[in-house]
């Protein structure tokens, strides 16, 4: 195959009489702002998925169907992550941590990321569907000591070993390519993430039976959205727990 | 000869004749010769190539089996550096693989040997997927794991002699492989259960990459790898001291001479589908926000909004990586 070298005084003198067309004029037009951008990209579930009615059970939260139904469902996943690793800044264990530690820049590290990755998604949704955002969640952590070391680790762990397996498992119900690849980029630092937590609790467990098939495929065991939700569902309270039976 | 009507005719048959050209202003530029240069009796060679251009390149987008085979050559790769330093599971080690495996400490040694059962489980995994149209095992002396290109003596000349260049090159080849799983999920898309799988060893690759970068910035021979803090707050204390994610570029990774392309934007092929790209992994842009920009009020490390998201790479990216490890004259990833 042959190398084409690019001569960009060349092409764009040429090429403008046959080529500028208005397509792509447009396409950098939406490209330049950002919020017109993220429009563009979620542009193609929103008509669909307009037509077609969220199912609903009382009291709870529909995440939706189609595309935004997904991005949603990651969305409440990293509302959770995201506000645990907040509230763990406040316990004693975290606080209690030397600045140089490396548990300390670790959980910071978490913190941002799952911060980022909760806004990533309020931004995209809100410019592509309004309409059909979720609303902020209220968590229920209740159960978590934020105090301790061993209950802190333990909920982390149980946190990103779960995004990894709902990310790989909605990765099917993805209908754009590009949220696919979106969900990927997300997923690979949750399992950065899910590794280093687990060595936390006991090193060298980031691969263990619990969450990879070792002794045979060796793939990830991802899990179906009513199986993450059931567990996700635990550590939100009443008036905020999650339906995503629209998800198919 | 009329181009137009044939372009015309073309239309007919395929009414996105013009948008293949359109998306390929490239071609364009091959017709700006005709009128200068080109004696008319060479017009319909030239008219070929640049059908061929326009058809040859967007036809060319990877099939399932082509992905998977893609992801098979990758992991027999991975596979082939563990069992060379290791020994291959369930077989007596070689003296010198004896010598090396103490080089590392005990829960070191044991996160290896889990990342070496994983590789050779999805180098089956793959194979049986693909049954008849699996790729035949590559032997293994198609691979250099020195970068010598099968001289042995290449810039990792002590990889199996020396732990820091083993780790240094294991996470080159994970990190590869999850940006190489991503820029192949697209193209997996038709078949659920194919995507499924492929996601699921996606996963599993950053797992790995994760654990060898806590054990590089912790050393080979510490028992407690987890507990060591990367070295600076800055991307330039990345080379040796990574975190457990990809900061920025890594500063190059882990030799940049070799590395920096694994952490650094990948050449879209034409058949990419609309808007995926593949930008280095600083890229702060997602969905076409910049999100340092957009959540500055955060007040977040810079270095926060790259570290976030990890970035696809394409097949011919990922191959010219790969092929750092093969020796002169394999085609495996040529």
């Amino acid at each position: 195959m042959s190398k084409i070298t690019q001569n960009g005084t060349d092409e764009a003198e040429f090429a403008k009489p046959l080529y500028v067309p208005i397509k792509r004029r447009s396409f950098f037009m939406y490209a330049g702002a950002t919020a017109g951008a993220t429009a563009l990209l979620l542009a193609g579930c929103k008509d669909e998925d307009n037509n077609v009615a969220a199912p609903t059970t009382p009291g709870m939260v529909s995440v939706g169907t189609g595309d935004v139904g997904v991005l949603n469902y990651a969305y409440a996943l990293e509302q959770l992550e995201a506000g645990f690793y907040t509230q763990v800044r406040t316990g004693t264990y975290y606080t209690g941590l030397a600045a140089t530690s490396a548990e300390k820049q670790i959980l910071d590290d978490l913190y941002y990321h799952e911060v980022i990755h909760r806004e990533f998604f309020k931004a995209a949704i809100t410019a592509a569907a309004p309409t059909q955002i979720i609303k902020a969640l209220e968590p229920d952590f209740s159960k978590i000591d934020f105090n301790s070391r061993t209950s802190v680790l333990g909920t982390a762990k149980a946190f990103e070993d779960l995004g990894v397996a709902a990310y790989n498992g909605a990765g099917r119900y993805i209908q754009s390519a590009q949220y696919l690849v979106i969900a990927g980029k997300i997923v690979s630092v949750e399992a950065r993430h899910a590794a280093i937590i687990r060595d936390l609790v006991a090193e060298a467990s980031f691969v263990d039976s619990d969450v990879v098939a070792i002794g045979s495929t060796g793939l990830e065991l991802s899990k179906e959205p009513s199986v993450v939700v059931a567990t996700a569902n635990t550590f939100l309270k009443d008036g905020s727990k999650l339906d995503v039976s629209g998800i198919k | 000869m009329n181009i137009f009507a044939i372009l015309s005719e073309l239309e007919k048959t395929d009414p996105e004749v013009f948008e293949r050209f359109d998306s390929r202003r490239r071609v364009f530029k091959h017709m700006t010769g005709f009128g200068k240069t080109l004696a008319a009796s060479a017009l319909p060679l030239a008219l070929g190539s640049i059908f061929n251009k326009a058809y040859g390149q967007t036809t060319s987008a990877p099939s399932v089996n082509d992905v998977l085979n893609f992801a098979l050559k990758l992991e027999y790769l991975e596979s082939y550096f563990y069992d060379a330093g290791l020994g291959v599971a369930g077989s007596t080690a070689t003296a010198a693989q004896t010598t090396f495996r103490a080089l590392f400490s005990a829960t070191n040694l044991s996160a290896l040997d889990k990342i070496r059962t994983d590789e050779a489980n999805h180098v089956k995994y793959l194979a049986t997927a693909l049954g008849a149209n699996a790729i035949a095992a590559p032997a293994r002396t198609q691979f250099d794991f020195t970068g010598g290109k099968g001289s042995g003596t290449g810039p990792f000349a002590d990889v199996f002699l020396n732990p820091a260049t083993f780790l240094a090159v294991a996470q080159s080849l994970e990190d590869t492989g999850v940006r190489a799983y991503k820029g192949g999920a697209p193209y997996l898309m038709s078949n659920k259960d194919v995507l499924t799988a492929a996601l699921n060893i996606h996963s599993v690759e950053a797992r790995h990459a994760s654990r060898l970068r806590t054990m590089r910035r912790a050393g080979a021979n510490n028992n407690t790898a987890s507990a060591v803090a990367p070295a600076g707050t800055t991307e330039a204390g990345r080379n040796a001291s990574p975190k457990s994610w990809i900061s920025g570029k890594d500063n190059g990774g882990a030799s940049p001479t070799q590395t920096a392309p694994i952490y650094d934007a990948g050449t879209a092929p034409s058949y990419t589908p609309t808007g995926i790209t593949f930008p280095a992994e600083d890229n702060v842009t997602q969905g076409g926000v910049n999100l340092q920009t957009a959540l500055s009020s955060l007040n977040f490390p810079t270095l926060a909004f790259s570290e976030a998201f990890d970035e696809p790479l394409p097949v011919p990216t990922v191959s010219a990586i790969a092929s750092t490890f093969t020796i002169t004259g394999s085609t495996l990833f040529s």
